[in-house]
């Protein structure tokens, strides 16, 4: 069972890695073409990334529940 | 002025270290604490299997709560805080107090029938913990208190430096911690909340402080490995606050946004509101998880790195693997903490962001523009 919860895991950490990148690459964009919201968007995205890890985290705490 | 106050801290830290108490070597603790084992024969002969759930244990002892301070072993002495212990038995109700260096003198180390087993204090029979109440002052509510005293200090310092220097530019702890807190009440507070911010302005700075502070505390090493706000019960009770601050200031419109969303068919309404009941709780749920998930899983980060060096070199076996083990830690170590300081902000601010934002969502007004058309 111990590899499941691993595995598990890892599949979590795998589609929160996905959606952060996403977030980063479009703020990133958005920066680039809008300098001067700069401050806006790096909020936005602080905030955006925070909800998406809590997933991440939660498959992290039942990775550990379940060894 | 600052200058005097600092003396005082460093006052108290200092007196702190006279309640250190070398408690002799007793063998079969030291038999469990793995990673100061480098020396012991016991382990030498141990399989690799054993090593490795050793290591695991090591790690969790490390990063759970404890009754006693233990801040490291040097030879056969262990530098431990005693911390007080404070144990109703579940079925006589009897209450039991004394302090956790007690269990050393004690005959066959059993007090009232508890024993200190993994600086944790079980039932003498069972060697569980299920058949008492653990009100002690544990490791993580002593590290919490230590939190709690420099914050006070930090802020009586700040306060006293405005009173004196009244239309003055800032000076020392002050210019310190002006920017901060300047930039908290205008990018997370204002931003989120809006004109009427002053009535949960208290809350959100003790909030952020008290998560820094416990964050940063986490990271000082050789203090007995601090974990305070890696403990779920920390983080409970930070977001059970903001679950009260959060549904008690709630408006109308948005209880009215949770039972009955505006503007949905009805038969909608029966599969909505759960969902929205729900999200009631898991808002602070997952406030609650997220810092307790991201500062144990720092400390287990760095525990693990750390064990690497103990892995190499076979629990004491071979000095060289050992070298070769520290040499490639000591460059991710020093990465993962400068990681971890790094996220030690982070999770402060993300943990007041997200709280001010459900606070600016449950004191919204809406105006429903749309529907006067």
């Amino acid at each position: 069972m111990t590899g499941f919860a691993a595995l598990g895991a890892g599949l979590a950490a795998l589609a929160a890695g996905i959606g952060i990148g996403l977030i980063g690459s479009n703020s990133v964009q958005s920066i680039a073409r809008q300098p001067e919201a700069a401050n806006d968007i790096r909020g936005a995205m602080i905030l955006t990334a925070a909800l998406i890890e809590g997933v991440a985290i939660i498959g992290m705490i039942l990775s550990f529940l379940m060894n | 002025m600052f200058r005097t106050q600092l003396k005082y801290i460093f006052l108290a830290l200092f007196s702190l270290t006279f309640a250190i108490n070398p408690a002799l070597a007793n063998t079969d603790t030291v038999a469990n604490e793995g990673i100061m084992l480098i020396n012991e024969k016991s382990i030498a002969h141990e399989e690799v299997e054993k090593e490795e759930t050793d290591i695991v244990e090591t790690i969790l002892h490390h990063v759970s709560d404890a009754n006693e301070n233990h801040l490291g072993t040097m030879g056969h002495t262990h530098l431990t805080i005693p911390l007080p212990c404070i144990l109703i038995n579940k079925e006589t109700k009897k209450v039991s107090f004394f302090m956790s260096s007690a269990f050393h003198h004690a005959p066959e180390g059993i007090i009232d029938g508890y024993k200190m087993e993994h600086s944790r204090v079980v039932d003498a029979q069972t060697g569980k913990r299920d058949t008492f109440y653990d009100l002690s002052i544990t490791k993580n509510v002593f590290n919490m208190l230590i939190g709690f005293v420099l914050l006070t200090i930090l802020f009586f310092v700040i306060k006293s430096s405005y009173e004196k220097r009244k239309g003055q530019a800032p000076k020392g702890a002050q210019s310190f911690m002006e920017p901060i807190i300047d930039f908290l009440i205008d990018d997370i507070v204002v931003k989120n909340i809006g004109p009427n911010y002053k009535k949960y302005l208290p809350f959100l700075l003790s909030v952020f402080f008290f998560i820094l502070i416990n964050n940063l505390l986490g990271l000082v090493p050789f203090l007995g490995s601090i974990n305070s706000s890696g403990n779920i019960s920390f983080t409970m009770a930070l977001a059970l606050c903001s679950l009260l601050v959060i549904n008690l200031n709630g408006t109308k419109d948005y209880w009215g946004h949770i039972f009955a969303m505006p503007g949905v068919p009805k038969w909608v309404l029966i599969i909505l509101t759960p969902i929205e009941l729900l999200g009631v709780i898991l808002k602070p749920a997952v406030l609650m998880l997220r810092l307790f998930g991201n500062i144990i899983g720092g400390h287990i980060t760095v525990l693990s790195i750390v064990s690497l060096i103990f892995i190499m070199g076979k629990m004491g076996q071979s000095m060289g693997g050992a070298a070769a083990g520290g040499a490639v830690a000591f460059p991710i170590l020093l990465f993962v903490n400068a990681l971890e300081l790094f996220v030690a902000f982070l999770q402060a601010y993300v943990f007041t962001l997200l709280t001010a934002v459900f606070i600016g969502a449950a004191i919204e007004e809406h105006h429903h523009a749309e529907e006067h058309h």
